[in-house]
């Protein structure tokens, strides 16, 4: 294409999709805590940031940003060292990797897999790998606590999230995430399948380390979770995975259940990021409106309720895509 | 760094140890001041929690006995420092009682009227910390706006905010006037509206229910062995309460509840709190009614010289708030004692912990609304 030979079209091609993958999720983070402290300022009658770019305070997360990148990169001497200093990177490569198979539009994908659904349950799991690293390499009792409640957690979520993005890959017959969208031409699958959006909404929720199930930091027991030896540089690479992780899985969520780009008169990226966003709106809503839950019980929870219902899900799928 | 002051990894100090333990404090965020608990885990498990106090200890008791008995008045603010107004109230009664000095009418109804607010404002800060500890930061934020329109009314009747200094030996520093009174006005309408608000937000929400009910559970037995009192003990079921069991001031003339729980778990003392403060708006309603006109400063005698001794207790939002006078003769106290309900609650920590999670930590250290200013003194 454009008269450039085949291979070197690949690499471009793929030069250009990482770096646009990356600097999405970095103006994402700046946009969605901008965000987030506008709706919790609006839910909690309060304003919210209003000084630094006037009058909706925009900038306050660029120059939270400025501040970051000037801190010391401090560690601590107990700290086992590579662990502790590769922790950071791994959950936002995990997001980054997710992204790769999540389609904007037609035929703008980044890599159409034919396993796309499987390979976005296999990487978000190298998040938790991050964390816990991050818990163990501090040497720190209240990071290890974070680190193993992170753990725990992860296989109580992970299994009927599986289960709930199976369902739709059985109603969608693809693995495929453009087949999946193509799927939903005339019906979003919401309206098919709500069990499996409601399940997989809540055990994305979790995924993004959002209230209700926000116990791996729980700033109220835990203080921070695992990552509470961090600063600087480091600790915003958690927070822009943590914030990347909560526009991925809404955006798995918006691709999976909300008809992904597809949508009338405005083009697919637009309809895309605004399916996501609304799905974004709605965690900080739930974030700002709830307690948490006990770890006990989300485990509770995620085992005896939502992987039965999610099992008894595929069942019914299953019956009634052999009866059609 | 020395190689002795390095610390070692945390990895299992030897075989087989299986517990961690853990510094919950002084610089914890849900430890509501600078508690320290020792805990000691195993997994998320609690298996023991020793408080460690004395981090806010300022020699209160020894500080009185070198000043007169109406310098006292300022110090007693500084122990339940978000309830400043029954502590002045329990140094008061105890001071009137040692000097034999009467309060006029006026003044006593000012008194309840602020001793409500206050246990208004006080459940207020609690209602909002103990969401915040489960989770939920909405409610804490709720509780401040209600908070704010009380503290313009202690603040247009006494100046502060905070730690008024507010109470006199016989009498009150001075009148509701009517910014006052309007003032107080406003706190009420606005307390009608948020009680149901508070409601809806958070005592019907399920995860809260969840998290609350079961935990730190305490029987009337024990509630009384561990000398518990008021809504600690009431949470329990036991109806005592001291404005209706041993009267003070003009309680007796002013009609409400005493509202006790059944199962004595944190869900209960929620329970009981919230519609405490129901109760503490019926007072003040009733008291703004039956306030008499007249004098706010009773006749004290010039030089405070008393001898003898003297005890008196007050229904504190937080419990029993206790003072014991000795005077000799000087103008100095020659000893003060004060009982705090936060101390002799707090010793409850070690009972409920064991077998409970980490996360059910700071329910239990929220659940009997602790303030350390007052545990130390």
């Amino acid at each position: 294409m454009f008269g450039i030979p085949e291979p070197w079209w690949s690499v471009i091609r793929a030069v250009v999709w990482a770096l646009f993958i990356i600097i999405f999720l970095a103006v994402n983070a700046i946009v969605a805590v901008w965000l987030e402290r506008k709706v919790s300022g609006r839910i909690q009658r309060r304003i919210g940031p209003q000084r630094v770019g006037r009058p909706i305070g925009w900038a306050q997360t660029i120059a939270d940003v400025f501040k970051l990148l000037v801190k010391e990169d401090v560690r601590a001497e107990a700290t086992d060292k590579w662990v502790f200093l590769l922790a950071p990177a791994i959950p936002f490569a995990a997001i980054t990797l997710m992204f790769l198979v999540v389609p904007w539009g037609k035929n703008l994908i980044p890599l159409n897999l034919n396993i796309g659904l499987l390979f976005v349950v296999a990487v978000t799991s190298f998040e938790v790998l991050g964390l816990f690293m991050a818990g163990w390499g501090s040497n720190n009792k209240w990071a290890l606590l974070g680190a193993m409640r992170t753990a725990a957690a992860m296989i109580s979520y992970e299994l009927p999230m599986v289960l709930a993005i199976l369902a739709v890959g059985m109603t969608a017959g693809s693995l495929n995430m453009n087949d999946v969208v193509n799927a939903q031409s005339r019906v979003p699958f919401i309206l098919i399948q709500p069990v499996a959006f409601l399940i997989y909404y809540i055990a994305s929720l979790a995924e993004a380390n959002r209230t209700p199930f926000d116990f791996t930091e729980a700033e109220s027991e835990l203080v921070a979770g695992a990552n509470i030896e961090y600063s600087g540089l480091r600790w915003a690479f958690f927070f822009l995975a943590e914030y990347g992780s909560l526009v991925g899985t809404s955006a798995i969520a918006a691709t999976l259940f909300l008809g992904g780009w597809r949508g009338p008169i405005l083009p697919g990226p637009v309809w895309f990021l605004i399916k996501t966003y609304l799905l974004v709106y709605v965690a900080m809503w739930i974030r700002w409106t709830l307690p948490r839950v006990r770890i006990d019980q989300l485990l509770d929870f995620g085992w005896k309720f939502l992987l039965p219902l999610a099992l008894a899900d595929i069942a019914v799928t299953g019956i009634v895509l052999a009866l059609l | 760094m020395p190689d002795n002051l390095r610390s070692t990894p945390i990895t299992m100090p030897d075989e087989g140890a299986r517990e961690l333990v853990v510094n919950m404090g002084p610089q914890h965020p849900s430890t509501h001041g600078v508690l320290r608990v020792k805990i000691t885990l195993n997994g998320e498990t609690l298996e023991a929690a020793d408080p460690d106090i004395g981090y806010l200890h300022r020699c209160f008791e020894k500080i009185a006995e070198g000043i007169t008995y109406p310098q006292v008045m300022p110090y007693t603010d500084r122990t339940d420092y978000v309830a400043a107004i029954t502590d002045e109230w329990a140094y008061a009664l105890a001071a009137e009682r040692l000097l034999g000095v009467e309060v006029p009418e006026r003044a006593e109804y000012i008194r309840v009227i602020m001793g409500e607010v206050q246990r208004l404002l006080s459940h207020l800060i609690w209602f909002g910390s103990f969401a915040m500890d489960m989770g939920a930061v909405t409610p804490f934020l709720y509780a401040w706006r209600e908070r704010e329109t009380g503290y313009d009314f202690m603040e247009t009747v006494t100046g502060t905010r905070q730690l008024y200094n507010f109470l006199r030996i016989g009498g009150v520093r001075n009148d509701i006037d009517d910014d006052g009174w309007q003032a107080l006005d406003r706190f009420l309408k606005a307390m009608d509206q948020a009680l149901i608000e508070y409601d809806t937000l958070f005592t019907k929400n399920p995860i809260f229910e969840v998290r609350a009910k079961g935990i730190g559970p305490l029987s009337a037995e024990e509630a009384i062995a561990f000398g518990a009192s008021g809504p600690v003990l009431r949470g329990s079921g036991v109806a005592r309460d001291l404005r209706r069991d041993e009267p003070y001031s003009v309680y007796d003339r002013l009609d409400f509840a005493v509202p006790v729980g059944s199962s004595g778990d944190a869900y209960d003392r929620y329970l009981v709190r919230m519609l405490e403060m129901e109760q503490s708006l019926r007072i003040i309603r009733q008291a703004i009614k039956q306030i008499p006109p007249g004098d706010i400063q009773g006749k004290v005698p010039k030089a405070m010289k008393p001898t003898g001794e003297a005890y008196a207790r007050v229904e504190a939002p937080k419990g029993e708030v206790a003072c014991y006078l000795v005077g000799n003769g000087t103008v100095n106290p020659y000893r003060m004692h004060w009982r705090s309900p936060c101390f002799t609650h707090l010793q409850l920590l070690p009972h409920w912990a064991p077998g409970n999670l980490v996360a059910d930590m700071v329910v239990l250290i929220g659940t009997i609304d602790i303030i350390l200013g007052e545990v130390d003194r």
